[in-house]
Parts: structure tokens; sequence; C-alpha cells
């Protein structure tokens, strides 16, 4: 504080307290925010080293921090081997996460044009049904849904699961219309005048434009779908369809205690979605904030 | 001249030979165009709401027809079955904890991750990292760390000398293990719209408010808090609405170290939650009519809160629109 006080007498000594309070204040930013991601690291790190371990290693006193020795050999088992067929479910979560982004990007994109740009009777008390859907608990749906598609005898394959996606979901809806909105009316205005229908404006007009958010709804929804448990839990009951999620909860009832290889097998499920959003990520940040939330 | 001047629109030829006016053409377009999204409106949004009241008052095991029996799954649910109640308090006591602990984290990443320091998008990524992992694996992650004798989180408790903790082998942190894994996992979205939020607050109130001599701490009272209360409420009314709802890591979580069946509740039924509870009746038991009933009445409660929030939410959501003089 002294050391303060005297820098700020003198010719240089306001600019001098202003500097060092500034680079004080950075230190302080930047150490907490280090100290935050510690917390969040450190979970990720234990796995990933206790995945590598062998299995007597993985619980010592005190904690080993760094594998000795690497097991790669982990990975080729829960890859690879009998216990765990994870490209059979990778290749299931794949199939569902891919077709369901395929159906919620059209759908959603098709619809959200509609409520945005073509003024039809009821659209805005529609509109507000949809976002009610929003924030409708899915627990009253699960029963009568399941009881419906068990009558078309769907249960026990995936199309319970994929087929509602190419008829839109709320949140996507929402999401695109709200940037379908920012778009000028005076390009469509010229198309329109040019003899365009709706349709050829939203394909050749609309979708160029809208190419981010669509990137963002994608993703979305590949994510969601990769993480869904509790749908392919209901409606699948033969193993070979079983995305990575279901297959990693069979796996844990039979392997449980081998914390080495489910934590391996954790992180096999794990990484391809982190790939897939650090590559993404550009879109990301900014379609949330772009399509805006302001309320 | 496009190609479109000459292509005529189907619609265009069709509505010229019926005499549509433009008016009717939106019209007609428009419902089209949402035509999917109107059916799924109506067969997996509002049949199902009714469906699900009207199962409810059957008994019903898909095997056999539906037959009628009124109020007796209520009468059962709210009477006879401990364990409804059960199911009820522990997904309470996992809502009240859970909620505000997550809103409060997430304001404070928000708030931390509102700096323009360099690098501050890595940070971000990292503290959104986390909610990448699917909740199966995450819960797998944090059963191991929950590990009470070996498991990190005790070891670092023991570290600061603090003793160690149950867990999710005990009845009473089963639960609280479960809010802070959700904290760790389920906060991201949170965080990021908390953020959005507080980037759109108008750089000049903060100048003025500093002109005006207000620190750090009453910057942050009267002019952020205030200016984030709708993303403080949609993040309020969603994270209800969703922990309510908590299954997938409660299952998960119930059947950790091997053995013991997945739904089976926890130690002393304390990870039995709601949705735990009428998965089992619904597709372990088949009692759809039961299941149906618990379903309707978690429904019921959800939209009574969420209404209950909105309706009171004007006496403290600070909307921007009423500032501008």
């Amino acid at each position: 504080m002294a050391f303060l006080m005297m820098t700020k007498s003198g010719r240089y000594g306001d600019k001098a307290y202003r500097l060092i309070r500034w680079l004080a204040t950075q230190g302080i930013q930047y150490f907490t925010l280090v100290l935050v991601s510690l917390v969040f690291l450190i979970p990720f790190y234990w796995v990933v080293v206790t995945s590598l371990k062998r299995l007597d290693l993985v619980f010592t006193d005190p904690p080993q921090w760094l594998p000795n020795p690497v097991m790669w050999e982990n990975y080729h088992k829960v890859l690879f081997g009998k216990f765990f067929p994870f490209l059979l479910l990778l290749r299931n979560t794949v199939f569902y996460a891919g077709s369901t982004t395929l159906g919620t990007v059209i759908s959603s994109c098709i619809v959200a044009y509609a409520f945005a740009r073509i003024n039809f009777w009821g659209r805005n008390v529609l509109f507000g049904i949809t976002l009610s859907t929003m924030m409708l608990p899915g627990v009253v749906t699960l029963i009568p849904v399941y009881i419906l598609f068990h009558k078309l005898h769907w249960v026990g394959t995936y199309a319970p699961l994929i087929v509602p996606a190419f008829l839109g979901n709320a949140f996507n809806i929402f999401l695109m219309r709200q940037f379908f909105l920012t778009i000028p009316h005076d390009l469509s205005d010229a198309a329109y005048v040019d003899g365009a229908g709706e349709f050829t404006i939203l394909w050749r007009i609309m979708l160029p434009l809208v190419t981010p958010v669509l990137m963002v709804v994608a993703v979305f929804q590949f994510m969601w779908a990769w993480n869904d448990f509790m749908g392919p839990l209901i409606y699948l009951n033969n193993s070979n369809l079983y995305p990575l999620v279901l297959g990693l909860s069979a796996f844990q009832s039979q392997h449980g205690v081998e914390w080495h290889l489910m934590m391996a097998a954790a992180v096999a499920t794990t990484v391809p979605l982190i790939i897939l959003f650090f590559i993404a990520q550009r879109y990301f940040i900014e379609g949330i904030t772009m399509t805006g939330l302001k309320e | 001249m496009s190609v479109d001047s000459v292509v005529v629109s189907f619609k265009q030829r069709v509505g010229h030979k019926l005499r549509l006016n433009r008016r009717m053409r939106q019209n007609i377009t428009g419902y089209i165009f949402i035509l999917p999204w109107l059916i799924s409106l109506i067969v997996f949004s509002m049949y199902p709401i009714m469906a699900s009241f009207y199962y409810s008052g059957t008994d019903y095991t898909i095997m056999n027809t539906p037959t009628w029996v009124g109020l007796k799954q209520y009468e059962a649910m709210f009477t006879k079955d401990p364990l409804y109640w059960v199911s009820v308090y522990n997904s309470l006591y996992y809502a009240l904890l859970a909620v505000p602990l997550q809103l409060v984290f997430a304001l404070a990443l928000a708030l931390l991750l509102n700096t323009n320091v360099r690098g501050v998008g890595m940070f971000r990524t990292i503290y959104y990292l986390p909610s990448l992992v699917p909740v199966v694996a995450a819960t797998i992650m944090f059963a191991f760390l929950f590990d009470t004798r070996y498991g990190l989180i005790n070891e670092g408790l023991n570290l600061i000398g603090l003793p160690s903790f149950g867990w999710l082998k005990s009845a009473t942190w089963s639960k609280p293990a479960l809010v802070i894994m959700s904290l760790w996992g389920a906060t991201g979205w949170q965080m990021l719209i908390f953020l959005a939020a507080i980037k759109e607050i108008p750089k000049v109130y903060y100048e003025a408010a500093m002109v005006d001599g207000a620190n750090a701490w009453q910057r942050l009272v009267k002019i952020t808090i205030p200016l984030v209360t709708p993303a403080l409420l949609f993040n309020l009314i969603m994270g209800v609405i969703e922990s309510f709802q908590v299954f997938s890591s409660a299952f998960i979580a119930t059947a950790t170290g091997g053995g013991s069946t997945a739904s089976s509740g926890g130690p002393l039924n304390s990870l039995l939650v709601y949705l735990l509870l009428l998965y089992r009746y619904a597709f372990r038991y088949f009692q759809m009519g039961y299941a149906s009933a618990m379903a309707v009445v978690l429904f019921i409660a959800l939209v009574v809160i969420t209404f209950l929030l909105f309706r009171f939410s004007g006496r403290w959501v600070f909307y921007e629109g009423a500032m501008r003089r």
C-alpha cells in the first residue's frame, strides 16, 4: 500500500498507480479464471489418467497422478475387444444422431421460415403454442407416445426416435425463426416481384443466408441425440441396436468394478463429441448470442 | 432478368386459375409449410396430454385393454404407496438444492467470463466443456470420483482436514452428490445465457455509474443483476422443469460399482427420484395407468409452479424496455 501511495505522488505517479492497479486486476482475474478451470478440468484429467492405469493401481494411497505403467491396452480392450462393442455402438450412435439431425434441420428450417415470413392466419397463436411446448414437461407425453408406438409395432426399432425429428422441434424452430426475422424484407420482396414462390425464396435466397444458424441447430441436435439416454432405453431392447450411452450403461452393470476400463469407455463415449464441438465452436457461441435471448 | 421471373411458381398458376387472392395463397402456403410441425403438435403434444389424463383413470398393462377405474390409481398413489412420497421428497429435495446453486454458480461463472482479458474465449470453452459430456458418462466418472475410500473428492477433503463423506453410498449425501455433479456438467448452458445477457448491457450504464462514484460491488448489484433478471427468470424456470425430471444420472448412479440393478433407488431409496419411480412402474411393471397418474400429477405441479413463477416475476424481473424514458 505504501508503495502505491508513493507512486501516486510525483509526475508520473498517477499513471504508474493506474498501471499497477490494472496489472493487479488482470492478475487476480487470470488467477481466478485458472483456479476455476482446475475445478472443471481435474475430473477430466483424473478420468483420462485412470483409464490408462493398471487395475490394481487405480486405487492407491496417495493417488497416482501419472499412470505408471501407461496401459494403452485398456483402450485396445475397450475399443476393439469383446467387452465393449465400441464400433457397433458408435455406428448406431452416428446413425441415430445423424438422421435426427438431418430431420431436424430440414423440418425446423421450413417451419421456422413459415412462422417468420409467411403471414398466415393464426400464425401468432400457433407460434405461441410452439413456445409453450418448449416448457412442456416431457414426462406427460412419455407414456401415451410409447403406447402409440407400441400399437404401431415400432417399439424395438429406432423409428420412434427418428421419425418425430422430421416433424420439427420447438426449440430449433424458435432459434431459426428468430434468425429469419432478421433478414431484410427487401430481399424477398424483390424475389416476389420477379415471380418467385415462397419455396423458391426459401431455397435460393434464405438458405445461403441462414447457414450459420443451420450449423448451430445441427450441432445442437447431433449432440443432444448422442447424449439421449431415456429415449433409446425405453424403445430399444436389442443390444445390437444400442447407442453408445446405452452400451455404456450395460457395460457398467457387467464391469462396473473395473474402473480403468469404465473410465476408458466413458472417455471413448465423450471424445467424439468434444472433437465435433471444437470444429463447430465458431458457429456455436455466435449462434446463441446472435439469435438473441432478448425477452 | 433472372430465371425466376420466367418460372412462375406452381401456386401462382393454380391460384390464378382458382381465383385465389394473395392472402389465401399465403394461408395455404403457410399451412403446407408448417404441416409437419402441426402433425407433431397434435400427435406428440396435444394428444398425449389428454391421453395421459385418460390413462391415469384406467388400469392398463398394454397386454390387456384399458379398464376404467376412476380415481383408484390416484388413491393408491397418494395413500397406499410409501415409495411415491419418498420419490416426491427426493425430487423436491433435489430441485430445491440444485436450482439455486446452479443459478448462482452459472451467474458467477458468467460474471467471471465477462472480462476482456486475452484468452477469455479459451476459458469459456473450458467452462462449457463439461456440458458436452453425456450424462451417463459423467455420472460414471463422478461415481468414481465420489468413491468413499479412494475417490479424489474424499481424498481432497481429507487433505484440508475435512472428513470423508459417504456420497453415493450414503442416504444423506447421495442427493448432494448428484447436485454437485450437476453443477459441473449441467450449468454450461445457463452460464452461456447469463453471459449473453450480461454482454447486452450497454457499457454506458457502467460508465455513468462510475462517474457517480459507484464501486464494483454497487455496479454489480444495481446495474448488472437487475438487467440480468430476464435471463435469470428463464434459467430459473427451465432449471426447475429440468431438475424435477432428472432421470439418467439417478438411474446410473444407483447402479455403479457393479452388482445392483439400475433403477434400484440407491441407499435407502435416497436416489429414487420421481421419474425413476415412474419409469419403474411404466417399463418394469407395465402399470401404465398408475404411471400415467404419476405423470399427470407432476405435469400439473410443474404447470402451476411455472405459472406462479411467471406471475410473480413482475416483482423482481426488470425489463429494459421500462427503463427508456
